[in-house]
């Protein structure tokens, strides 16, 4: 038999522990002293989003300027949020060229207030003068920023936002695997939904304006 | 090499991730607790008040985000609060809703708000099929904030429910006895996180006009109502069986519950949804007249089960918005409360039971803690809510999301004992059961019931005597049109029925009304799908999904397709058996399987969906829209 190594043995007991900690039956927890008391007092739905979901980050756009991710990107605005790389031969150039139909759309309606962000998944390569030509070969219209950052940051936020996928093995194979989904979301009312990047761009128009409050009772 | 707690190999960077936020959970629990001295003492909160990022202060363990993490609530000591009871809805007088309810839309404008009074768009079709308008039971449902209890040990819930409660009350309705629910959106104010505040309400099951449906995209917005006219007609009144219907398509346990497009999951997690039962000349309610099944409400009892995540921090409800596997909670809740009691009396009792997920797929069993091997069978009435031909004696009852099933247990020869309801399928993400089943008393349990209420007398039917309820109508007509549908994923992670994305705007085909139609339905690798068809109730030909098989009752189900074959409980690849052999509106699509259904669309038009309801699926748009119209299209593959 192998030796067992320090690491091993420290997985084999984070193992047990973590099956305890997350009970999935409550009668094995012991019965405490618990009251309702110990809690910490409740979050707006905003501040509950931002602390859970969106670290600021500080990240680079195609032109170059540093911004952070939710005090200048998300905070008080309405937003829509894909992921993407430059070289991709996947479905992220067919997502961008259909997102900017949509944003287009979005435009001739007068709503012209939405942020549009695409997060590279490959930050070592995608620079922000490839990520400008990026921009540039899809043509997209103003408030749209592509977004690089040292790569441990786009990690971290590619994990929150959760577009991961839950096989570690697929998931570093493919950082791309969920970039299918565009996140929208409306950050001071905490609405948040997603929509396929690859949809029919006058209904993925039509999702993205649910968000916006004056349009809280347009049909369909 | 290092593992995470499914086994799976994971980096070295993710294993130290996993690891620090269960030392940082483990550290809370033993400083006893989470309260804001001693965060503080720790360490962990500032003194501007914010926590400090670590991971595992967020109610998923595995750093905050998606990716299926497992949430980590906070402990709650079980079977303290009894189940709760839903109060029955009650009318109110036609006078009291102004403005007055119109067969048209309401489209005026309401000065105190700017919108139209109604978010309706179309007119109700079935005042000129001759049913009485206004109706003549009105109802008011007011889709509200509340602050609900789920338990003694966790903060007031901020929740949105049917009139601020979670579950919704009860509907008592009557076939012949058409209603009008006028819904009011109220909701308003800050959402915690989640929910939003714009709704549609669907009557799941329900054989109803597509205005009355709750389709996603009929939508209304806070500060508007939407009339939805309920016909309780049964299917055929406009078809094949004139002019009532045929009562073989009776239905019995509905639920209601919001469906607002790509929010639905979070506003049924938030707490829209509630159970509308209806009742006829057989399946009385009252067990000395009909079927003589047990009297609602004293012996027949409705039962919504739910799993949820609450934040370890603010010990309050908590949503993964960024997931998009599904979500797994680790709280199991029964009518609204964590873990409840039951007292029975040892008599026969029906429980209606309903998995409202959000994910989770259960297979739920009978456990007497002390008597672990005990042969605890019961009696299966209904799948989806329809009554069986027959009752079958099963071990236990598998339900995924939206999935229904009436069951008679017989506690009469159980005085004094405490039993449970236990789910024993394992799950250990958003994208399907394992397939294990694990043994008993080893899985979760939902509900207590302790046998301790006193004799009573019991003049419900024994279901051993193989009581005769409704027969399943024919499925020998010829289809006019047969489609396959293919239930898939690119590799971006679309989902995409027969390689094409949802479009709410667009039909993707066309029914052909008071036509005969069969559906195959197909699934990719690795995940299982709860499908669910508006309007028409469909029969599973084959294909149909079994008990998950376990080593308790054997292996007389196990066949070699794994847990797809069924026995005398299900079926694998052939025709359909047992329980179901039935009425259904959700059939379980598992990993690679092909189920084939009978439908028939009849007596109304409109828009309806086809979704799937594990919801997280659903909001991420694993649906498609169809229509019904007089004229319709023949694609075998839309």
């Amino acid at each position: 038999m192998s030796s067992v190594t320090r690491r091993g043995l420290l997985a084999v007991s984070a193992l047990l522990p973590l099956a305890r900690v997350l009970p999935a039956r409550g009668c094995e927890v012991p019965a405490g002293p618990q009251t309702a008391g110990p809690f910490a007092p409740p979050l707006s739905g905003r501040e509950m989003m931002r602390r859970r979901y969106f670290p600021d980050v500080v990240l680079t756009t195609h032109e170059g300027k540093q911004v952070r991710f939710y005090e200048d990107l998300l905070k008080d605005k309405i937003v829509v949020l894909n992921l993407m790389y430059a070289n991709c031969q996947g479905a992220c150039p067919v997502i961008t060229a259909n997102l900017a139909r949509v944003q287009k759309i979005l435009i001739e309606q007068g709503k012209r207030n939405i942020s549009f962000y695409s997060l590279t998944v490959k930050p070592e390569e995608d620079t922000p003068e490839k990520l400008n030509a990026y921009a540039e070969m899809h043509n997209v219209g103003p408030g749209w920023k592509f977004l690089t950052g040292k790569p441990a940051d786009v990690e971290l936020l590619r994990s929150k936002l959760g577009f991961v996928d839950i096989k570690p093995q697929v998931d570093q194979n493919d950082r791309a695997s969920h970039s299918g989904m565009v996140r929208f979301g409306n950050e001071p009312q905490a609405w948040w939904a997603a929509c396929q990047g690859q949809a029919n761009p006058e209904w993925i128009a039509r999702e993205i304006s649910y968000v916006i409050p004056a349009e809280r009772a347009a049909a369909g | 090499m290092d593992y995470n707690s499914l086994g799976e190999k994971v980096s070295r960077a993710r294993f130290k991730d996993m690891y620090n936020a269960f030392r940082n959970r483990q550290e809370l629990i033993k400083a006893g607790l989470m309260n804001r001295r001693s965060l503080f003492k720790m360490g962990l909160l500032s003194s501007t008040g914010y926590l400090l990022a670590k991971n595992g202060l967020s109610a998923w363990a595995y750093g905050g985000g998606g990716g299926g993490g497992q949430c980590a609530s906070p402990a709650t000591t079980p079977f303290t609060l009894n189940l709760p009871i839903m109060p029955t809805k009650q009318p109110v007088a036609l006078s009291s809703l102004t403005p007055a309810p119109q067969i048209n839309p309401n489209t005026a404008i309401n000065p105190a708000t700017g919108l139209a009074y109604e978010g309706r768009t179309r007119a109700h079709q079935a005042p000129p099929l001759g049913f009485p308008f206004p109706a003549p039971t009105v109802y008011q449902v007011t889709q509200r904030a509340g602050l609900v209890t789920m338990s003694n040990q966790l903060p007031q819930q901020p929740i949105w429910g049917f009139d601020g409660i979670s579950p919704g009350p009860t509907y008592v309705a009557q076939y012949g006895a058409p209603i009008l629910v006028r819904n009011v959106n109220s909701l308003v104010g800050d959402n915690s996180g989640f929910g939003f505040p714009s709704v549609t309400t669907h009557l799941h099951n329900a054989h109803n006009p597509s205005e009355s449906d709750g389709f996603p995209q009929d939508f209304f917005a806070s500060g508007q109502y939407y009339d939805q006219y309920y016909p309780n007609v049964l299917a055929g009144f406009n078809s094949t069986n004139l002019p009532n219907g045929d009562v073989n398509e009776s239905l019995s346990t509905l639920w209601y519950h919001d469906h607002r497009v790509d929010f639905t999951s979070q506003n049924v997690y938030k707490g829209l949804a509630g159970f509308y039962l209806l009742f006829n000349q057989f399946d009385t309610g009252n067990e000395t007249t009909g079927f003589r099944l047990p009297t609602f409400p004293d012996y027949d009892i409705p039962m919504m089960f739910a799993d949820k995540c609450f934040d370890p921090v603010t010990g309050l409800l908590a949503f993964d918005t960024f997931n998009l596997d599904g979500i797994l909670g680790d709280k199991f809740l029964v009518n609204g409360v964590i873990q409840p009691v039951l007292h029975v009396h040892p008599r026969r009792y029906r429980f209606r039971w309903l998995n409202t997920g959000p994910s989770r797929f259960q297979q739920i069993y009978l456990t007497d803690l002390n008597n672990l091997g005990a042969n605890n069978q019961f009696w299966q009435i209904s799948n989806d809510g329809n009554l069986l031909p027959t009752p079958i004696q099963v071990p236990a009852v598998a339900l995924g999301v939206a999935e229904r099933a009436d069951v008679i247990l017989d506690f009469t020869q159980l005085a004094g004992k405490t039993l449970y309801l236990e789910n024993r399928l394992e799950q250990t993400n958003g994208r399907g059961p394992t397939g294990n089943v694990k043994a008993a008393g080893q899985g979760n349990l939902l509900l207590r019931i302790v046998v301790d209420l006193p004799q009573v007398a019991d003049n419900s039917v024994n279901p051993a005597t193989a009581p005769a309820y409704y027969a399943l109508p024919s499925t020998a007509a010829t289809p006019r049109v047969q489609r396959s549908f293919k239930f898939d994923q690119t590799r971006d992670g679309e989902w995409t029925i027969n390689d094409q994305f949802f479009d709410g705007l667009h039909p993707r085909f066309t029914v052909q009304k008071n036509s005969v139609e069969t559906w195959s339905l197909s699934g990719g690798r690795d995940w299982e799908h709860p499908i669910h068809i508006h309007m028409e109730e469909f029969q599973i030909l084959q294909g149909a999904a079994g008990l998950y098989p376990d080593s308790q009752y054997g292996g007389t189900w196990g066949g070699s397709s794994g847990w797809r074959s069924g026995g005398s409980w299900g079926s694998g690849g052939g025709a359909s058996t047992g329980v179901n052999k039935s009425r259904k509106d959700v059939v379980r699509v598992t990993s690679r399987g092909d189920v084939k259904v009978f439908f028939r669309f009849r007596d109304w038009v409109g828009p309806y969906p086809m979704h799937c309801h594990n919801i997280i699926h659903e909001d991420h748009a694993m649906m498609i829209r169809f229509d019904i119209a007089v004229n319709g299209d023949t694609n075998s593959r839309p």
